[in-house]
């Protein structure tokens, strides 16, 4: 597929992070363009999620600027970054297992509701407008991501699969403009990964929604995105469409290994 | 306005005009039930109707609709009817390669279809289907980027419809007005187990007075609610969600999706219902894995008031509680408020009228149970050629082995070779394009030729036993009915496949199946060990266990006059299971009888002859295409067999 044109949304300069004396990632530096499907892939400890809790804020690097909508960015926390339009999910799912589907779907409105909470406690007047109106944008995503026949059930008793879907389903009802996905795919059958990919580029193509995915999937990877990034060991060696990064050798080696 | 509406858009009209503010429609969207009143859908239908003139659909041409239970298709049967174009509603979940054949047999030209997942189908097909040049989708989810120039989203022909509607004021009044009784308004594929699907067309006017006939017979009122939920191009949804709503003007709700229906059954309430044996099976399982979770004290609860229940439950039912001791009502009232009403409310049956099911055999205990808890579990007994309006089990008056008496306007034969010939004002006109076919079944006296072999009871109640086909007699001239035999074996849990022989011969013998999850389990609470499936159907507790339940069919059989004489004489337990990979079942599981007496003829001889054991070897093809050789000693048994009722008499 033809990678959009659009103006750079998310640019990393020269990231460097390391945890006491490892080296996490090395001046790592690449961009993401509005409206594309960015990957990150590589083996094991090459860095993924690290370069991922980068750029939400959850870790600092030492070294390294990430400009966000030609904003240069200082030290900010997670929390900050969600305000910015950045969400997430998790490699392994991070939702609240007691709550409904809707319940959780509607804790990712939070950084959109303005009534203080304790009118949303009363449930008076303007609070009950706001809920209302947030209520029917969560239930277009339940509409979107076919999940209608759960949204009264408790997270917990769901399948695997299916948590999945309602995290993705969470991420989305903030809204974001940037939308990380940790290893969606991981731990799913053929059949589950296939709805996934699905929902994944309706994402992009309906909302327009700007997607950085983790994968281990080689071939989830060239199949849906446009641009990809390779990490190994903490470093760059690859940058490219899925094309470009087929024939790197240093990608194959990285992947097959080498003998020495 | 005309006296009486005798096509389906005059009848839109009717309603629109008496009670244009009530609830014709609803379907739950984005977790609110969304609804429409008959003015709005008169309203929208004529925008449908206009919009498809735009596009050249013209009178007599076929319109095809794909898709699960959604208003706006229903909206476009409708639309196609007003201009005086039959409505051919497919399959949604037919592959490719069945829709094309019936897409070229139809001639389809446009079609409606529900999103993505059709379109893809559909265009996949346009090569085979040159003549498809329009392709309309309800759902524009997924489809922003696919530029094709046959799509077009249905939104679009609703607004051009009304603009073209305002421009041509009288336009569809005058096509409505052309319209008669006698033309075809919707061709409903037969399922064709039996060579190609044939396309049954279905006038106004039959399915008119199908509806009507129905209403009569069970006092259907506008105040009826529906949940529609089973396939459009199904005859029974196509009769009760569309011809029944617009003739008795009740409304029909769709539901949210596929997976959701048994919520929005308990949301909507429906008044009455309708599903084959199989959905009713599956609720009763649901119920009875939640039950086996339940508390101690819940559990006692149940089992005692269930055990009322059948006791008494049916016959309060058929009002004849004058038969019931006052204690027993005294305890079934009680039951009611504590069991069986909670019971109907979770299953969504609270407001319940009636219910109905047909299609296939349903079981004794799954009929009981539906009974005893107070819902109104009727057979009905049709094809789609009649209209499925041939045969209902009267309230008060319902017997199980029955499919009813005739409805109102049927008459019924019994041809000489037992087949069940039928008039009914819901006959087909023809099957499309087969003049053969339908030489074939409607014979030039108008009896249409069902293939189903029957009798009458004393009562005037229509048994059906078999395919006419399929009937035979044994040697000593006795009925052998092999499916109705195999049927009242697959009623046991344990049994998953019977293959009854006789046709022939002295006496009937049957090949059984066991059902590997129950006998297991039953064998691993009495710690009987086996490994796997031939090792299990060996066994001899087996054998004793499958033995009581071909006796107890033995006993059933011989209180029926007609078919006593063919009790099951010796019966096997195959050491393989029958399989569609090894082409002993068809793809939709019914047995291919020819082909398994041919294949173990070895075994069949063994059973007429005395032997008690018979070695075989069968090569098979497992699930990944390698072959094998399943081998095995099977033991015979000889069955219990019973006197008859008459000749106990006599």
């Amino acid at each position: 597929m033809s990678a959009p044109q659009g103006a750079v949304l998310l640019e990393v300069q020269g990231i460097s992070l390391s945890f006491g004396g490892v080296r996490a990632l090395n001046d790592i530096s690449f961009d993401v363009r509005a409206g594309e499907i960015r990957a990150i892939i590589g083996p094991n400890g090459a860095g993924k999620s690290s370069m991922l809790n980068v750029i939400n804020g959850v870790y600092h690097p030492q070294q390294g600027v990430i400009v966000f909508r030609g904003q240069p960015r200082a030290r900010m926390n997670p929390h900050a970054a969600a305000f910015q339009g950045i969400a997430r999910t998790f490699q392994n799912i991070a939702l609240f297992k007691g709550m409904s589907v809707l319940d959780n779907l509607m804790t990712g409105r939070c950084t959109r509701m303005h009534r203080h909470f304790l009118w949303h406690a009363l449930h008076l007047g303007p609070a009950r407008r706001e809920e209302l109106a947030h209520r029917a944008r969560v239930e277009e995503i339940i509409d979107f991501l076919e999940i209608q026949h759960i949204r009264k059930t408790p997270v917990g008793r769901l399948p695997y699969g299916l948590q999945k879907r309602v995290e993705l389903g969470r991420a989305l009802a903030a809204e974001p403009s940037l939308l990380l996905l940790d290893e969606p795919m991981a731990g799913m059958n053929v059949e589950e990964k296939q709805d996934m990919c699905r929902f994944v580029l309706d994402v992009n193509e309906q909302f327009g929604t700007t997607i950085v995915l983790i994968e281990h999937d080689m071939g989830v990877v060239m199949d849906i995105s446009h641009r990809v990034v390779v990490l190994d060991y903490g470093r760059k060696i690859g940058d490219g469409t899925p094309e470009q990064i087929r024939a790197n050798q240093e990608v194959i080696d990285a992947y097959l290994g080498v003998s020495h | 306005m005309n006296a009486v509406a005798d096509t389906f858009p005059r009848l839109l009209q009717e309603h629109a005009a008496l009670r244009p503010g009530r609830t014709a429609m609803r379907e739950k969207h984005l977790g609110i039930w969304q609804s429409w009143t008959w003015a709005e859908v008169a309203q929208t239908v004529e925008a449908l109707a206009c919009g498809l003139h735009e596009l050249g659909l013209r009178r007599g041409e076929h319109l095809a609709i794909v898709g699960d239970n959604r208003p706006r298709l229903y909206w476009c049967m409708a639309a196609a009817q007003c201009l005086g174009a039959v409505a051919v509603p497919l399959y949604q979940d037919a592959v490719a390669a069945e829709m094309a054949y019936v897409l070229q047999d139809a001639e389809i030209r446009i079609a409606v279809v529900e999103d993505q997942e059709q379109v893809d189908k559909l265009l996949e097909l346009q090569s085979q289907c040159p003549a498809l040049s329009c392709i309309l989708f309800d759902d524009p989810r997924g489809l922003r980027n696919y530029g094709h120039s046959a799509l077009r989203p249905l939104d679009a022909l609703v607004a051009s419809g009304a603009a073209f509607a305002a421009a041509h004021p009288g336009l569809l009044t005058a096509e409505i007005a052309q319209g008669s009784p006698a033309d075809v308004a919707v061709m409903l594929y037969t399922s064709g187990t039996t060579g190609r699907p044939k396309g049954v067309c279905q006038t106004h006017g039959s399915f008119i007075a199908a509806a009507r006939g129905d209403a009569g017979f069970d006092h259907f009122t506008p105040q009826d609610e529906l949940l529609s939920y089973l396939p459009m191009a199904w005859v029974g949804d196509h009769l009760f969600s569309y011809a029944m709503a617009l003739t008795v003007g009740f409304c029909v709700s769709c539901p949210e999706s596929g997976e959701t229906v048994s919520t929005d059954l308990r949301e909507i309430g429906p008044t009455f219902y309708f599903a084959p044996p199989r959905v009713f099976e599956n609720l009763l399982t649901q119920v009875t894995i939640r039950m086996q979770d339940a508390g101690r004290f819940k559990r006692a609860l149940f089992g005692f008031f269930m055990g009322v229940a059948r006791r008494v439950g049916a016959r309060i039912m058929d009002g004849r509680a004058a038969s019931v001791s006052a204690g027993d009502r005294m305890l079934y009232a009680l039951g009611d408020l504590l069991v069986y009403g909670p019971l109907r409310n979770v299953l969504g049956m609270s407001r319940l009228r009636l219910a109905y099911t047909g299609g296939a055999a349903i079981g004794p205990d799954l009929f009981d149970f539906y009974r005893s808890i107070g819902i109104n579990l009727k057979q009905l007994y049709g094809q789609t050629e009649t209209c499925v309006y041939v045969c209902k089990q009267p309230s008060g008056d319902v017997k199980l082995e029955t499919v009813g008496k005739p409805l109102p306007g049927v008459t019924i034969r019994i041809a000489d070779n037992g087949e069940v010939l039928v008039r009914s004002p819901g006959l087909l006109s023809a099957y499309y394009k087969r003049p053969d076919a339908t030489a074939e079944s409607l014979d030039a006296e108008g009896w249409f030729h069902t293939g189903d072999a029957g009798y009458f009871d004393a009562d005037g109640h229509l048994r059906i036993i078999d395919r006419a086909k399929d009937v035979g007699r044994l040697l000593n001239g006795t009925l052998f009915a092999p499916q109705y035999i195999e049927n009242k074996l697959k009623f046991f849990p344990f049994i998953k496949e019977a293959v009854a022989f006789g046709d022939g011969r002295a006496s009937c013998c049957v090949f059984l199946n066991i059902d590997v999850a129950a006998v297991g389990d039953w064998a691993e609470r009495r710690h009987l060990a086996y490994g796997g499936y031939t090792d299990l159907a060996g066994k001899p507790e087996v054998y004793e266990l499958l033995g009581q339940c071909v006796e107890k069919v033995n006993r059933d059989l011989a209180a029926d006059p007609a078919l006593g004489g063919s009790q099951i004489r010796r019966f096997l337990v195959l050491h393989k299971e029958l399989d569609p990979d090894d082409d002993e079942l068809t793809r939709t599981r019914k047995v291919r009888r020819g082909f398994v007496a041919e294949k173990y003829a070895i075994l069949v001889e063994a059973l007429y002859s005395e032997l008690e054991q018979q070695h075989v070897q069968t090569e098979v093809r497992f699930e990944d295409g390698r072959r094998g050789v399943v081998a095995a000693d099977l033991r015979l048994c000889t069955a219990k067999c019973f006197t008859l009722a008459g000749e106990r008499a006599a």
